[in-house]
């Protein structure tokens, strides 16, 4: 049994030596003396002499990367609006013949779409949210040990999953089975003006949309908040309980005011993902050229940028192919805005 | 002779399977300071968190033994931690207000708990005499307002104070209430002490044994026999007593600073 086991090793780590060499070759230069003798250490050490050599030149490196790193999100930042201004700029001018669905302006076009985006976006965002920071709350407060990780592992591959994946689930499984909660819906709501209309028979409507596309941003909102509830001070944990709170008015008390802006960015992550989601919402997605609408059950629902310009992609040519960058030109500056707007909201207010 | 505020019958505090108190039975008497020393990690903060049933919030950690509250057992399988915290406030070792409260929040934090809707004059007037109580009052009459995470350290505790007493508990525990503060603030808290006696029954743990000499009435010695031991209270008097000749020499060691 030895024998056996002690084979394998020697050949294991023969092989392992050769790449492991070459790493250490450059590491003289660093520990000229040898580090067995520390009496050699004291004697050789002169604050004029330079010792720290070598570890200017990491420094130095680790500063020359980490600004090059800082550099190239600029640059591609840069790159991609540069891109999208210049390619997109022809389109605005552009007549009913050149742009995709024979609009008559670039503006009638973008409209309704940047409304889609939004409106699909949002409601994504509504329905996610309570459900995410109540998952998060579960799991760092109330969830035994033993189930907590395995449910936080499982919010967590939910972001796993691919969007084609989530766009063909929502449209053979999802989207038939909410249709058939549609009808009554409307029947029993419809005097709501989001529930109005005749509902729907197939489900692939915007409701459908922001479910599927709340189910994709659900682990985002819900890996970040859970971070921030772990991150709550004990202290205040103590002070709230010795007080006499319960569970949850402690949860109230010490949690959320550490915890609202955590909560805040997560949810803006979220919707960062869901307003430039293609795929699902392409799949998904019944829509109908040129609408605006809230209603939520129809058959007729307005499309979004992103899974407009994926349709269209293909046929595009002249200028329809700068109209449809033209229209990421504009999700990407409502992108830049909800984010800038999110930073707002977040930043400490000034006391 | 005084009359008895609480009392503990063999009580024992584990931290999973690792026993940190051994069988402590004990009497504090009502509105007297009673103090507890030993050396660190003898177990008295955790003795004194099993007294409002606060040592549970920790993971795995279990009590067994008895806590009289008025003829009650605190650790009744029937009896609401959570009652029992109303009624005795605790006092932490760093100071906690809750930061992003105003001051006067902070003060109605418990009382809020309890009482869902509370008139605005009542309010009032639990801030201002809580404040009061704690010799806080004069100091922030004037910016009720703002976050209490602007005053000093020792006003922290003083806040922290008033905001235990607002809830009107009969027992007040303070687990090392002075060892952030520098000298000027721990005698505030002090003379605080003393004046709160003739309302509140007070718990204290302190390193500190000057501070046990001035303030209290009784003093417990907490120790371990060895590491990995648990802690016992080994001897537990009237303070003059306990200081001028103690019955066992363990105590009388480390009072002296032979150790620990």
């Amino acid at each position: 049994m030895t024998i056996l086991l002690a084979d394998p090793a020697p050949t294991r780590a023969e092989s392992a030596e050769p790449p492991a060499d070459p790493p250490q070759a450059p590491a003289p230069p660093q520990a000229p003396e040898h580090p067995d003798h520390p009496d050699h250490a004291p004697a050789g050490r002169s604050l004029l002499a330079g010792t720290a050599s070598w570890d200017r030149v990491a420094d130095k490196a680790a500063k020359a990367t980490s600004t090059a790193a800082g550099a190239i999100i600029l640059v591609a930042l840069a790159a991609v609006g540069v891109f999208l201004l210049a390619q997109g700029w022809p389109a605005l001018r552009a007549g009913p013949d050149e742009l995709p669905a024979k609009a008559e302006s670039f503006w009638t076009l973008a409209g309704p779409l940047a409304f889609g985006s939004l409106w699909a976006a949002t409601l994504a965002l509504l329905i996610a949210t309570p459900i995410a920071v109540g998952a998060a709350l579960f799991i760092t407060l109330y969830a035994p040990r033993k189930i907590r990780g395995l449910l936080a592992a499982a919010i967590d591959l939910l972001a796993a999953i691919p969007s084609v994946v989530y766009g063909l689930w929502g449209l053979m499984v999802f989207a038939p089975l909410v249709a058939k909660f549609y009808k009554p819906l409307s029947e029993h709501l419809g005097w709501i003006p989001l529930f109005a209309g005749k509902p729907s028979a197939t489900g692939r409507t915007i409701l459908t949309a922001a479910l599927v596309l709340a189910v994709m941003i659900l682990p985002i909102i819900a890996s970040v908040s859970r971070e921030v509830f772990r991150q709550t001070p004990p202290l205040e944990i103590e002070a709230s309980l010795a007080l006499g709170a319960t569970r949850w008015e402690m949860i109230r008390m010490a949690v959320f005011p550490h915890a609202r802006s955590g909560i805040v960015s997560g949810a803006m992550l979220g919707l960062g993902r869901a307003l430039g989601e293609t795929m699902a919402i392409a799949m998904v997605l019944s829509p109908t050229p040129f609408l605006m609408t809230f209603r939520l059950l129809e058959s007729q629902n307005p499309n979004t940028v992103a899974a407009f310009v994926a349709q269209n992609f293909p046929e595009a040519h002249g200028t329809g192919v700068n109209a449809l960058i033209g229209l990421g030109l504009i999700l990407f500056v409502i992108t830049f805005a909800v984010n800038w707007a999110a930073r707002r909201v977040v930043a400490p207010k000034p006391t | 002779m005084t009359a008895t505020a609480l009392k503990t019958h063999s009580l024992s505090a584990y931290y999973g399977d690792f026993l940190a108190v051994a069988d402590v039975s004990m009497t504090i008497d009502q509105r007297s300071i009673t103090a507890l020393i030993g050396p660190s990690g003898c177990g008295k903060s955790t003795f004194l968190r099993t007294l409002n049933r606060m040592h549970e919030v920790i993971p795995h950690a279990r009590v067994t033994g008895e806590i009289t509250l008025a003829g009650e057992n605190l650790y009744d399988p029937g009896v609401d931690p959570v009652l029992v915290r109303q009624r005795i406030g605790m006092v932490f070792q760093r100071p906690n207000p809750f930061p992003t409260m105003s001051i006067r929040d902070n003060v109605l934090a418990g009382v809020k708990l309890q009482r869902s809707r509370l008139p605005r004059s009542e309010a009032d007037d639990v801030v201002e005499q809580s404040l009061r109580s704690a010799n806080l009052w004069i100091e922030v009459r004037d910016r009720l307002g703002k976050p209490g995470a602007g005053l000093s350290g020792g006003q922290q505790q003083r806040l922290c104070i008033a905001r235990a007493i607002a809830v009107q508990p009969d027992i007040l525990l303070m687990d090392e209430p002075c060892s952030a503060l520098d000298p000027i603030s721990t005698l505030a808290i002090e003379e605080l002490m003393l004046e709160l006696k003739s309302t509140y029954t007070v718990v204290i743990v302190t390193h500190n044994m000057q501070q046990a000499a001035r303030v209290s009435d009784k003093t417990g010695f907490f120790n371990l026999a060895a590491v990995r031991e648990p802690g016992r209270l080994v001897e537990y008097a009237d303070t003059t007593t306990m200081f001028s000749k103690p019955k066992k020499k363990e105590t009388a060691d480390y009072i002296a600073g032979r150790f620990g």
